[in-house]
């Protein structure tokens, strides 16, 4: 019962390396570093990074942001008037709120144009998650998250709520519309 | 403390029990296997209602029941397990007496008081937070009140664990280096250290809010800190039952390490790197920058998952050695085929040390790639990668384990040994299928800790694609497999130590005996086994299996994530 007791030699940390075990060590390290490079790379060559901008800043104040948004670039309303359709020229920022229990507003925009996506929360943590496509963001009341997307497939798109936030979180689902703009 | 000092040599084993350190152990596997109990009636409950057609529990319950699963499992059952693990690690394993009884008695107390007052806030009905308790989602104080006594009970127990080494050393129990086992048992008490701490920095300011003293903490910090808890006290659980691994290896082998060197080195890197990986919850957060999260998700440049690969070859190369040294030195299987596979103390490592590694490590690498997390977090794929992880890994080594200590332990012969031998089998490979299948789903973008995925009561609505719904309802059916298998073992322990024959060999001594020096053989090389110069060309084999399965697995899940809208 060797390994439940103390090395047979006193001094053990110089016996040789088995070949078996000195082998895969080195493969194993090949692997690492592999998987370590991919992530940079991907900043560079890759599409979909999540680099973390953001900014501090309180629910009202994002509100009023949101607001001003949806005054200016409301097309029509959904859901018994709760949700406005808000259509924003390309590349301008926009501003999504997540609230108990709701994604507010829903945005049509056009495929392949590139938007400053504004995520954050007025109370509890949330979970962006825009499915089909399947993009996961960790939404917190404070924080004003910045991403840049450029929706590459146009259609209806649902925005899940995946963080837990109490009793109302399985109702939390907001809409996306992604038009193609010939 | 002289006159108190008693020891037992268990005639089947040889290992001595210290009294108070033997009762001690008793003590924390018995209330760990109550938790799991209490855990594994409410993970019927959870898996019977995120079964779409079966539906069980309303909203409310179901989050309360998810909530308690949660801490009951990862937290309670496993540390109380692990506690006894820790005593048995130094003080039978070193043959010395346990350091200050009295206070590992406390520290016992503190983690059973804990664990019950949090189990009663959320019984209460208005601390349905889960496990992670995100702020600013209130609980009841004493939800955070009871975690934090557990978390200093268990402090004071890694303490006791700390001090029987320095009495094992002080009184010459033994010479050299401790054991390789208790040195993985090392490693899990120092992370449980930085794992405690972490808890305490964040529980007690966060409890102090609970009652207003403290008017705001903030949602990230609070996420950062709590994960330096959270998924370190699963990387305690990882240094354990790679030390359980070992050790079972050499119970029921007599392995000897392929070399300690190597082995050791592994658990070094665990205690240097392991808990970067906290990471691993906050790589799609707000405001984190990309170095940050690539250095520490990865382990920095994943040290820590070399040395679970190194793990993983060295465990089973060890019993290839031991086994080809038998006389099983045929071609390059026959030392895993003659292994006794009806031992559930050994095909419950063995399946532990696999789905561990294929299915938990390589998912828990992936979706910790900074990248990657994009289209997994908070999908049902998490919790699909932790029932692998520690679900199966550490929950079946742990069991394992517990078939050894019946006789070894409690002096009680094992009750229902037929059906023990089934136990780790329909276990493990029920907990597989909740593991596979919840990953699948998740990949499908089903969200986890979700009552309802039909939608039904949203205002806008979403339909998950068809196979989203069968791939959940697959992972019910398996999820009551596995409570089925983890009912049986929970029969055959709590059996067994009611009814089971009393061994004989209970006579204490007064003094302990030291730890006999095993001899250095002549040959320390593998000489005259193994093929082609290898002295466990199966394992290698093996290994080399599972790194193709990793490669081809890790760039799907690139591919992917390249079919998705495209964002910077």
């Amino acid at each position: 019962m060797s390994a439940l007791l103390p090395p047979s030699r006193p001094i053990w940390w110089n016996q040789p390396l088995d070949r078996v075990e000195g082998t895969w060590i080195v493969v194993a390290l090949l692997w690492c570093l592999i998987m370590f490079f991919m992530m940079p790379y991907w900043h560079v060559f890759g599409k979909q990074n999540t680099p973390g901008e953001a900014y501090r800043i309180t629910p009202a104040a994002f509100q009023a942001k949101a607001q001003a948004v949806v005054d200016k670039y409301t097309v029509r309303t959904e859901g018994n008037g709760q949700f406005p359709v808000v259509k924003p020229p390309a590349g301008s920022d926009i501003y999504l709120i997540g609230r108990l229990w709701q994604w507010w507003p829903i945005y049509e925009l056009d495929k392949n144009q590139t938007y400053r996506l504004h995520i954050s929360s007025m109370d509890w943590q949330h979970g962006f998650s825009l499915q089909p496509d399947n993009i996961n963001l960790q939404i917190s009341p404070g924080y004003d998250m910045v991403v840049t997307v450029k929706p590459d497939k146009s259609g209806t798109y649902a925005i899940i709520c995946n963080e837990y936030c109490g009793i109302g979180h399985h109702t939390m689902v907001g809409r996306m519309y992604i038009v193609d703009n010939k | 403390m002289a006159n108190t000092t008693e020891y037992r040599i268990c005639p089947d084993s040889g290992l001595q029990f210290h009294k108070p350190a033997e009762n001690l152990m008793k003590a924390n596997a018995v209330a760990g296997v109550v938790f799991l109990l209490i855990g594994g009636i409410l993970a019927l409950l959870v898996t019977l209602t995120r079964w779409p057609a079966v539906h069980l529990l309303p909203a409310d319950m179901f989050y309360q029941s998810l909530t308690a699963h949660g801490l009951d499992m990862l937290v309670f059952w496993i540390i109380f397990f692990e506690i006894a693990v820790l005593y048995f690690c130094s003080s039978t394993l070193l043959r010395c007496r346990l350091a200050t009884p009295r206070w590992a008695w406390l520290g016992f107390a503190l983690m059973l008081i804990g664990a019950v007052t949090t189990n009663v806030a959320i019984l209460r009905g208005r601390s349905s937070v889960m496990m992670t308790s995100y702020v600013p989602m209130p609980a009841e104080p004493i939800f955070y009140l009871g975690l934090i006594l557990f978390a200093v009970g268990a402090l004071i127990g890694c303490f006791v664990f700390f001090g029987t080494l320095v009495v094992a050393k002080a009184e010459r129990t033994y010479e050299g280096s401790i054991p390789l086992v208790t040195f993985g048992a090392l490693t899990a008490a120092i992370i449980a250290i930085f794992t405690i701490a972490s808890g305490a920095i964040i529980l007690i300011p966060t409890f102090l809010w609970s009652i207003g003293y403290i008017s705001y903490i903030d949602p990230l910090m609070y996420r950062t800190i709590w994960w330096a808890f959270g998924h370190s006290s699963q990387q305690i659980n990882v240094a354990a039952h790679v030390a359980v691994w070992y050790a079972i290896a050499a119970i029921v082998f007599g392995a000897k390490p392929m070399s300690e060197k190597v082995s050791r080195g592994a658990f070094l890197l665990y205690i240097l790197f392991l808990q970067l990986a906290s990471a691993h919850h906050i790589l799609v957060d707000p405001g984190i920058s990309s170095e940050w999260k690539i250095f520490n998700t990865s382990y920095a440049m994943y040290l820590a998952v070399l040395a679970s690969m190194v793990h993983g070859l060295t465990v089973p190369g060890s019993i290839e050695v031991a086994q080809r040294q038998k006389g099983f030195n045929k071609g390059l299987f026959e030392w895993i085929r003659k292994a006794p596979w009806g031992n559930p103390v050994f095909s419950g490592m063995f399946l532990s040390l696999i789905i561990f590694g294929v299915l938990g490590g390589i998912s828990g690498v992936v979706m910790g790639t900074e990248q990657i997390n994009i289209i997994i977090h908070n999908t049902i794929y998490v919790p699909g990668h932790f029932h692998a992880t520690v679900a199966t890994g550490t929950t079946l080594a742990f069991m394992a384990l517990t078939y050894f200590l019946i006789p070894i332990l409690f002096r009680r012969e094992m009750i229902m040994k037929g059906l023990a031998k089934w136990q780790p089998y329909i276990f493990g490979i029920g907990m597989s299928g909740v593991a596979l299948f919840l990953m699948g789903a998740g990949t499908l973008g089903v969200p986890r800790r979700h009552w309802d995925i039909s939608l039904a009561n949203s205002v806008l609505g979403y339909e998950f694609p068809g196979s989203a719904g069968m791939l959940l309802a697959l992972a019910a059916i398996s999820g009551v497999l596995a409570i089925i298998g983890g009912g049986i073992y929970i029969l055959i322990t709590v059996g067994s130590l009611l009814l089971g024959k009393k061994l004989p060999g209970r006579d204490y001594n007064a003094k302990p005996t030291p730890v006999k020096q095993p001899v250095a053989t002549a040959i320390e090389s593998h000489g005259g086994i193994g093929v082609g110069g290898f002295a466990a060309p199966g394992t290698l084999v093996f290994a080399f299996i599972f790194l193709a399965l990793f490669v081809v697995y890790y760039f799907i899940n690139w591919k992917y994530l390249s079919s998705v809208w495209p964002l910077s």
